[in-house]
């Protein structure tokens, strides 16, 4: 598993760069990431990553577009415009966790 | 130090990128297909429109968007998603069938979080689907654009359409 160094510490991560340890994850590096893939964040970013990172602790999986949507309470629109074009994998490479596996 | 490891989400290479689906089922297990693939090449940033037409022309149709059936009948792969259960073909049309299976179908969808037709059109476009309906299809039904959901962009000729997409690529369902 390759280990890639983000802020000045050393993290493991997949293949494609995506955090493979969840707990290695924490503000600052999430900030890092964002700005690796031009994402600057600001607190409606923030507001769906703290969603995700919840939801993945409770749920052991990444939740979808849909499930941001109707769990979390962010329309699909606002995704959209926060981490444009992918969402569902951008949110889930800033908060630390594994893409979703769901179709929806 | 090397350059650290980052996705390459490919926004440049996605940006060109079309994709066309014709829906012309009207059936609710036939909806779905052309759903679940818009909402996903709209997640990775994929320009995609919708056509309804034919009995696809019912998903937009304000009066029976939610009310589309399922139906044993006539479907001799028909079985149950678990178990491998199959209904002889001959019991498929008695009464009562279609109901019981539509029921079931939707029970099944929503246990997935997969949501039901409109709700689904809703995401798609806000995720930025574009949605169109057939002229022909209108004409047929005597519908006119207020008798379709208010986020379709138009109703238009099949030829609009092949024009429209140019360059698309294109899924028949």
């Amino acid at each position: 598993m390759p280990v890639t160094t983000i802020a000045g510490r050393e993290v493991h991560v997949d293949a494609e760069g995506f955090l493979t340890d969840p707990a290695e994850w924490d503000h600052d590096l999430a900030a890092e990431l964002a700005a690796a893939i031009g994402i600057e964040l600001t607190a409606e970013h923030w507001k769906v990553l703290e969603f995700l990172r919840k939801d993945f602790a409770t749920q052991g999986e990444t939740a979808t577009t849909r499930r941001v949507q109707t769990v979390g309470g962010f329309a699909t629109k606002d995704q959209f415009a926060l981490f444009p074009k992918k969402p569902a994998k951008k949110m889930a490479y800033i908060a630390g966790l594994p893409k979703p596996r769901g179709c929806v | 130090m090397s350059t650290p490891i980052v996705p390459n989400f490919d926004d440049e290479a996605g940006s060109g990128r079309k994709l066309a689906i014709i829906c012309s089922k009207g059936n609710l297990d036939m909806a779905y297909p052309g759903l679940i693939l818009a909402n996903a090449a709209l997640g990775e940033g994929v320009e995609t429109h919708l056509f309804f037409t034919f009995w696809g022309f019912d998903m937009i149709a304000k009066k029976r968007m939610n009310d589309l059936k399922f139906s044993p009948t006539g479907n001799t792969a028909m079985h149950m998603p678990v178990g491998d259960i199959r209904v002889p073909q001959a019991l498929a049309p008695m009464p009562g069938m279609q109901a019981v299976a539509t029921k079931m179908l939707k029970k099944q969808i929503a246990d997935l979080g997969v949501p039901e037709v409109p709700d689904f059109l809703d995401q798609i476009v806000g995720a930025g689907g574009h949605l169109w309906g057939c002229r022909m299809s209108a004409d047929m039904n005597k519908f006119t654009e207020a008798d379709l959901r208010d986020d379709v962009e138009g109703i238009i000729s099949a030829s609009d359409f092949i024009e429209m997409t140019d360059g698309a690529q294109l899924l028949f369902i």
